[in-house]
């Protein structure tokens, strides 16, 4: 793929739950090697646009594409395909609780990859490093802490060598110590040249790591752009409203 | 009193009890790993089938936990018969358990699959694990962790049940006993003994179950903690 | 052969009355027998807490099939000939205490501590306690599972059938000797049994959501 092509394009999508439209016609692109940042508030429907790149959520209308394939099509290859291009991480890390680190991260790596264990452990290693964590390889989740156990996390997800990696709101749960070395891992991985969609409260981070800032509001894009851009020059009201706010 | 009590038959009879165990002990393992497999089945299809499926299962759980074994056992043995599918006790017998254990399991297993949250799937299937994956390594065994103390006791309840299959005349271990006391005439010595037997089963059975668990949860060996 | 008939289905439902009755029965013995045994269980006296346990791990490993041919056969040959409805009494009564027990024991540990402190600072001596606090909130919670276990009682009933007490599933042999329509007679059987059980299922499911709901 050229360099800046888009890795994920967004476009018109809306999604509904019942009678509630929850997006409205999003839209935007995001390129390779890309840190894109989603803030809005609560209700604004940026974890649901996140949730549906991800391919958990069926869109009613609209086109979501990753690395060209189209996403929340019917048919097991098309979600096969978006599966190895998308990494997800949740807010509430999701690890596997009567599976060790270790196992946690090469369950993909035997099942969907069909590596062999030894190649999977020594993967496990390699991701346990980046994220400071090889002397965990042992434990369970309930041993680590809420950072530590969102570290495996994106470790689980980065093992499996995605194009792009989804964040929903990985901090929310964690205390303010903990979430440092979370953002810490993350503004690494942008460093790293990672393609990353992460939808955020931590507007501090959003400032100093993201090459995006997409603003949603009422589930539409309500204001996008370079990051220094739009805090220096806020277009809306609501958006200057939310950026005070969150100060 | 002047009953004497006289356990002398033993002496002759000890194996004909060691043989009737051994079957209780076939029939019974063979019904609870079928039975096993059978609610495990019927409890991902209650929680993850449609409509349809779950309305089936449904009434097959309520079906057999409302109405009695004994009942069970003969329609299986002389209904089907009646019906030109003509089974041995010993399948009858094997048959029967192994319906009546797989409603139970049913019920059982559904609670711990339920107790799976819905993120755990959301997780394992962003990791690209297809369905199958996803039950096989991320629901049955924590599933399976949770309600394992009520699926050992009606394991072993249906160990002890299995003396009815004797109304089949299986030669399990309470036949067995029949046939020695119409043969002796020392109807409480035998019945005391069988006690006894049936107690030892039930001990046999409850530290087999828990060395299985040892096994299959390494993270509760581990950790000593509930999931 | 004789055909089966209205008669033969009149027959079958007169003989669920004795199932229902044995079932009574059954109730009334074991918790009798069994409240004493649960007051052991939580009793702060280990020599009573181990009786109770040990009466409990006996009668919860032995097939209530033994049990029953204990009393009717066994004591017979020891002299004590009874008759089926009072073995088959006696032996539901020993199999039910066990399990009521149990499911008793485990209701009066699920009120919480603070009930007896609380009951405690108030002065109340511990018979007070347990008839004025504990007990009335164990009730609450015991009874969604006591309604369940009486399906098992009213299903077990049918073992009485083994010492030729004329229940329902003996009934249900007498008329399949004479017909010899096995499955279809089972099948009828079977449908009493379940018209009788399937309401206590619901209800003690229906008990349940409601005590859940409540707290």
């Amino acid at each position: 793929m050229p360099e800046g092509d888009a890795v994920v394009r967004i476009r018109d999508v809306v999604k509904e739950f019942g009678p509630l439209r929850v997006l409205d016609g999003v839209g935007f692109e995001v390129t390779r090697g890309q840190t894109v940042a989603i803030v809005g508030r609560s209700g604004s429907g940026k974890s649901t646009l996140l949730r549906c790149v991800a391919g958990l959520e069926t869109i009613q209308a609209g086109e979501i594409e990753v690395c060209g394939h189209p996403v929340g099509r019917p048919g097991s290859a098309a979600r096969a395909q978006l599966r190895r291009d998308v990494g997800m991480v949740f807010q509430s890390y999701n690890l596997f609780p009567h599976l060790t680190v270790e196992r946690n991260i090469t369950l993909a790596l035997t099942l969907v990859k069909k590596q062999s264990r030894d190649e999977a452990k020594k993967r496990a290693a390699d991701v346990l490093g980046m994220v400071g964590l090889t002397d965990k390889i042992g434990a369970y989740p309930e041993q680590l802490s809420g950072g530590q156990q969102q570290r495996v996390a994106i470790a689980r997800s980065l093992a499996l060598q995605p194009q792009v990696m989804l964040f929903d709101e990985v901090t929310s749960a964690l205390d303010p110590e903990l979430t440092a070395e979370v953002l810490g891992v993350m503004e690494d991985l942008a460093r790293r040249g990672m393609t990353m969609i992460t939808v955020t409260h931590e507007m501090g981070f959003a400032r100093r790591v993201a090459d995006l800032v997409v603003f949603m509001h009422k589930g539409k894009v309500w204001e996008i752009g370079p990051t220094a851009e739009l805090f220096a020059e806020p277009k809306t009201a609501e958006f200057r409203q939310f950026v005070g706010s969150e100060l | 009193m002047s009953y004497k009590f006289d356990f002398e038959f033993l002496a002759e009879r000890w194996p004909d009890f060691v043989a009737g165990a051994w079957l209780t002990i076939q029939l019974t393992v063979a019904s609870i790993a079928l039975g096993f497999l059978l609610g495990t089945v019927c409890a991902l299809a209650r929680v993850y089938g449609g409509p349809a499926v779950r309305r089936v299962v449904g009434v097959y759980v309520e079906a057999i936990r409302n109405t009695p074994l004994l009942i069970q056992i003969f329609i299986v043995y002389f209904g089907l018969s009646s019906l030109g599918l003509k089974l041995s006790a010993e399948v009858s017998a094997i048959v029967a358990l192994t319906v009546n254990m797989g409603a139970y399991t049913t019920e059982i297993m559904r609670a711990g699959i339920q107790s799976i949250q819905r993120t755990q799937l959301e997780a394992a299937d962003c990791l690209g694990l297809t369905k199958l994956q996803t039950i096989l390594h991320v629901v049955l065994l924590p599933a399976m962790e949770r309600v394992y103390p009520a699926l050992s006791s009606q394991f072993v309840l249906l160990m002890l049940a299995s003396s009815i299959t004797s109304q089949i005349s299986a030669e399990e271990l309470t036949a067995t006993a029949n046939l020695v006391q119409s043969d002796t005439y020392r109807s409480f010595e035998v019945y005391v003994i069988v006690a006894v037997v049936y107690l030892a089963l039930s001990a046999l059975y409850r530290f087999a179950l828990w060395a299985i668990g040892l096994v299959l949860f390494e993270r509760r060996r581990k950790l000593g903690t509930p999931l | 052969m004789i055909q089966l008939s209205a008669n033969h289905i009149l027959y079958l439902v007169e003989a669920a009355r004795w199932t229902v009755l044995l079932s009574l029965i059954a109730f009334a013995g074991g918790a009798m027998v069994g409240l004493p045994l649960a007051l052991m269980r939580v009793s702060r006296s280990a020599l009573l807490r181990g009786l109770a346990s040990v009466y409990i791990q006996v009668v919860q490993g032995t097939p209530l099939l033994i049990v029953l041919f204990l009393s009717y056969f066994g004591l017979g040959i020891l002299g004590y000939k009874l008759d089926p409805l009072i073995a088959a009494g006696l032996s539901f009564t020993i199999y039910a205490a066990a399990f009521l027990a149990e499911i008793w024991r485990g209701c009066i540990q699920a009120v919480p501590k603070t009930q007896w402190e609380a009951s405690d600072c108030l002065g109340l001596n511990p018979v007070q306690q347990y008839a004025y606090v504990i007990l009335p909130q164990a009730v609450r919670i015991a009874t969604p599972p006591t309604v369940g276990f009486m399906v098992q009682i009213v299903k077990n009933t049918s073992l009485a059938s083994v010492i030729g007490f004329v229940e329902l599933a003996r009934a249900g042999q007498i008329v399949n000797n004479s017909t010899f329509e096995p499955f279809a007679i089972f099948a009828i059987v079977g449908a009493i049994y379940f018209a009788i059980c399937y309401p206590l299922s619901v209800a003690s499911r229906h008990l349940e959501r409601k005590a859940n709901a409540g707290r």
